[in-house]
């Protein structure tokens, strides 16, 4: 099948695919894994976790393997005085982050993170949070959001971090603008930028931003585009400021960016012609890039356990443009507002699901054998040592895979596993 | 509240994680909120284990706390049991659950499941993975041995002096530092002995071999941290001598036979003497090659050779689990020469033995789980080298200090595929090159010690290790003026780059200044000891009134502290 350059897009839901909907043991991380790659991309910030030592031991677990001369996250772990009662833990909170912050005077803004235990506790770190600002700011702002598990999965943290932020953007003088919502790799934030200035789209402001203190203005002349699938609060929250969402599929592959950049596009009333040529030369690279990887897949059967609401957009990636056959598309939260022009995309009949039971699921994959299965590392290995090649889901969100010059690289995220079963002897 | 970057230990159901994943036929439903499933990571990815940890999570989300999640854990409760088919169960609450008290462990037991359930206690809020660890195990071999127990004061059996002695290791458990190849190392040194080995636990145990462990004439606890408190049972209950000598180091593991020599009442002057002959250097091509000589460690004469002069007196900062703490202070002082200027454990159960060994060095342990406070004491004490974690890896990042690890917690690096012990005779030939190998070549050490303008390789590069100086280095030479500077450019928001501890600069503040020679004469010292040297400076500076430190003060300095 060719690839056409810029698809028609159905204009309304053509069946509604039916959704397994599953609850039992969830084999997904909560939110406060976000800030793994949250501290990179705003370095300006820190992230004090208020919890337990559980919050603190799954930040260095992930996050530990690299060596840092400054952590930019940490956890003010709870102990059995702060659990008796809650009168002093204002108090506590205040001397913990006194001692952080005369550790790090350069820190700009400070992310207090509620956990489970803080959550459960009912401990007030939006109180918290205020009444801190009235001490530091504006040398340090003091924000607060939740990435505990009982609330959030996995990228559920960013959303919940970015729609702490959205209080206090600067507000616009309403004259258009498009904000693109969602953390970018940085290279990838550039090449957008370039795109948009190409058709004359502009000012384009990226949230979040790389340094926390250069917040985006936003008012009702803000149209939102998504570069992120996960971010139902924060643009609900954007929307409660004014700002105008462009509904759209996510840029993933060619066919996801032409349909990303054509809403920006129509939006600002670009021409079909000046649309066409700036994003020409891109398309043209990215198919000639995509074809080698598309040959591998092709074919080849592809089975997504939840993980980071992400798995949507990459199922309709694979089938559409790399030609893969979908076993199930499991996701851990399906937003229709935000997930419907992805969903409509979806070859008919694909089993999609929401939530976990991750026994049955386990036991469906085995039994369908998929060539490819996309899994957190918990059952990544587990899975390769039962015969069966993975491709473990985490590393899509570390990596730069949005747009048409990482279109060829996302496809081979899948294809690599593949490649290297194909070359190992022993 | 307690402000930690890193924490040194998991909470305590991540130590029962690590009995469960151990073993064979033993299945852990922990009831735990959603995310708390990152512990199989641990398993999965750091250790590598091709299968998923024998725990099942019970994942409540916010939604679930209006309802009954007491049910949920008697649902995976009874699906594990289906699924799983265990032999026996442990149950028991991460730190969230315990704020529920849903009392999943009596629960359990009230629901008929026909196998031993044990009923975990841990609280997560005061305590931590290692205690947890030896909990569960503690509890796991009393609840299947309690019904054998004879009855007090029975005396053990007379051994017949023709059947080889038997014993248990207890103790290795999954991510535990290096237990896979040290087991093999420890059973390779009790067959040289002639000791047969009765029950490996919990690493590779199943309940059935549990409940063997009374048939062996002793146990060795070889991780006291994990296995003291059930050897202590076993003795009162068993009357089974222990064995607590750990053998890590040279020494140590001629103790460690010694002291088996005395338990299991056998010959072992063999080995020690053999052990002895390592030491004189004989390492022909023939003995070096020699599949015969299997059972060699190669440290004594390694250190003794001459290339290792240059060791002696490099001061070492050691931090870790007391076990592993303990026996590096004794290789770093008795084995290789080098002199302790700092030793701690996060083991607060075992900070006596630490503070014993600190003493008998002239120091002060530090006993604390609090990284910070770990960080200011490697600071003060200007190490060359750190021997600790990998939390010490950060601190050591920071202040441009070579290190190597001993002790867990550990990351995915320190699992490595080749044979890499630290017990017995090959451990101490893998810490000879581990802990050597981030120090400066004697040779190049020479050198950047007399040349220092050279293009290539400059102050704190260590050419072995394809490195460039570190910031930290670079930093160490500034003036109190320009880290006042770096703070401001730093508080600013212009430098994201890391800036001094305010331990360090008000260090540097006490009314003491460098003259610009006495300055410009202390960044010719070698930068791995110019800390040292400027610390002991300053302190015989105001020991004497002296407000302005020159070059004369410098070497005066020199004179009275020595090197």
């Amino acid at each position: 099948m060719a690839l056409e350059p810029c698809v028609e897009l159905p204009v309304k839901i053509t069946a509604d695919i039916p959704v397994l909907k599953e609850r039992g043991q969830r084999e997904v991380f909560c939110g406060l894994t976000g800030i793994v790659w949250l501290h990179r991309k705003m370095q300006d910030a820190f992230f004090l976790v208020v919890g337990s030592r559980t919050c603190a031991h799954l930040i260095q677990s992930a996050a530990g393997v690299m060596i840092f001369a400054e952590p930019r996250f940490g956890t003010a772990i709870l102990g059995e005085r702060d659990l008796a009662g809650l009168a002093d833990a204002n108090e506590e909170l205040d001397r913990v982050v006194d001692q952080l912050l005369e550790r790090r005077p350069d820190i700009g803004t400070l992310f207090l993170v509620g956990s489970c235990p803080s959550e459960v506790i009912k401990l007030d770190l939006a109180k918290a949070a205020e009444r801190m600002n009235q001490r530091f700011f504006p040398k340090v702002r003091i924000l607060n959001y939740s990435g505990s598990g009982i609330e959030t999965t996995f990228t559920q943290g960013e959303d919940a971090c970015l729609g702490s932020m959205v209080p206090v953007l600067p507000r616009s003088q309403d004259e258009p603008s498009l904000m693109v919502v969602g953390s970018l790799a940085d290279v990838v934030e550039d090449q957008f930028q370039r795109l948009f200035d190409k058709m004359g789209i502009g000012p384009v402001y990226f949230f979040p931003p790389r340094r926390a203190a250069n917040l985006p203005p936003i008012g009702k002349g803000t149209k939102l585009l998504l570069a992120q699938p996960f971010l139902s609060e924060t643009v609900r929250s954007l929307i409660a400021r004014g700002a105008t969402l462009l509904p759209s599929p996510y840029p993933f592959g060619i066919e996801g960016t032409t349909s990303w950049l054509k809403t920006a596009a129509d939006a600002w009333n670009i021409a079909d012609d000046q649309f066409e040529q700036a994003i020409a030369p891109s398309v043209s690279r990215g198919k000639i890039a995509l074809e080698r990887y598309r040959q591998a897949l092709t074919g080849r059967k592809a089975f997504l356990f939840p993980d980071s609401q992400l798995e949507i957009p990459l199922a309709r990636f694979l089938s559409r443009e790399c030609g893969m056959e979908l076993v199930e598309v499991g996701t851990p939260y399906i937003d229709r507002l935000l997930m419907d022009s992805e969903i409509n995309l979806l070859p008919a009949g694909t089993a999609l699901s929401e939530g976990q039971d991750v026994e049955k699921q386990l036991d469906r994959c085995r039994e369908a054998r998929p060539d490819i299965t996309v899994c957190g590392l918990g059952l990544a290995n587990p899975l390769e040592a039962e015969g069966m090649a993975t491709k473990w889901s985490i590393e899509l969100v570390f990596s730069p895979i949005h747009g048409y010059d990482q279109a060829a690289d996302l496809a081979e995220l899948f294809a690599r596993p593949l490649e290297r079963r194909r070359r190992l002897t022993v | 509240m307690e402000l930690t970057l890193w924490t040194y230990e998991g909470p305590p159901h991540v130590g029962a994680m690590r009995i469960a994943t151990s073993m064979e036929g033993v299945h852990y439903v922990l009831h735990a909120p959603q995310g708390d499933t990152y512990a199989d990571l641990l398993f999965t990815m750091i250790e590598r284990r091709d299968r998923r940890p024998p725990v099942t999570y019970t994942t409540f989300q916010a939604r679930d706390l209006g309802g009954d999640t007491a049910e949920m854990v008697k649902t995976s409760v009874r699906d594990a049991y289906e699924r799983f088919k265990p032999q026996v169960m442990l149950v028991g609450e991460s730190c969230t659950a315990e704020l529920i008290q849903d009392q999943p462990g009596s629960l359990a037991k009230g629901m008929g499941i026909p196998i031993p359930i044990v009923s975990l206690e841990l609280p997560a809020y005061s305590k931590k993975e290692n205690w947890g660890a030896s909990e569960t195990l503690y509890h796991l071999v009393r609840t299947l041995l309690l019904p054998i127990v004879p009855a007090p004061n029975t005396p053990r059996p007379k051994r017949d002096s023709h059947i080889r002695p038997k014993a248990n290791i207890i103790g290795p458990t999954a991510l535990g530092f290096r237990c896979r190849d040290d087991i093999r190392e420890v059973i390779k040194l009790l067959g040289e002995i002639g000791v047969d080995v009765n029950v490996v636990a919990p690493m590779g145990a199943t309940p059935a071999d549990l409940m063997r462990i009374p048939d062996a004439d002793f146990n060795i606890c070889l991780y006291p941290e994990i296995a003291l408190t059930t050897c202590t049972w076993l003795t009162r209950n068993f009357a089974q001598p222990v064995v607590k000598t750990v053998p890590i180091g040279v020494g140590a593991t001629r103790d460690f036979i010694a002291e088996i020599g005395r338990v299991a009442d056998i010959d072992v002057s063999q080995a020690l003497e053999r052990s002895q002959s390592d030491t004189l250097g004989n390492w022909d091509a023939a003995r070096v090659s020699s599949a015969a000589e299997a059972n060699a460690s190669r440290l004594p004469w390694y250190s003794r050779s001459v290339d290792s002069t240059y060791l002696t007196g490099k001061r070492v900062f050691i931090f870790g689990d007391a076990t592993h703490a303990l026996a590096a202070a004794r290789i770093a002082t008795e084995e290789l020469g080098f002199t302790l200027v700092g030793i701690g454990t996060y083991s607060r159960e075992f900070a006596r033995e630490v503070r014993e060994v600190a003493k008998k060095h002239g120091l002060e342990a530090v006993i604390s789980d609090d990284y910070l406070a770990v960080e200011a004491k490697v600071a003060e004490a200007a190490p060359e080298l750190v021997l600790g974690t990998q939390m010490e890896r950060h601190i050591a990042k920071r202040l441009g200090i070579p290190c190597a690890v001993i002790s867990a917690p550990i990351h995915v690096q320190d699992v490595p595929a080749r044979y890499s012990p630290q017990m017995g005779w090959e451990g101490a030939n893998v810490i000879f090159d581990g802990w050597v190998h981030p120090l400066m070549m004697g040779l190049e050490e020479h050198l950047i010690g007399m040349f220092r303008e050279d293009f290539e390789f400059a102050e704190g590069h260590m050419s072995h290790l394809h490195t460039a100086p570190s910031q930290e280095n670079r930093r160490e030479t500034l003036t109190t003026e320009s880290v006042g500077e770096a703070i401001a450019l730093a508080s600013t928001g212009a430098a994201n780059q890391a800036v001094l501890t305010t331990v360090e600069v008000t260090q540097d503040l006490q009314g003491i200044t460098w003259s610009a020679d006495g300055e410009a004469e202390l960044k010719k010292i070698p930068f791995f000891v110019r800390g040292k040297i400027k610390r002991n400076t300053e302190k015989f500076a105001s020991d004497r009134g002296i407000t302005s430190i020159t070059v004369e003060t410098l070497y005066e300095a020199k004179a009275a502290i020595g090197k």
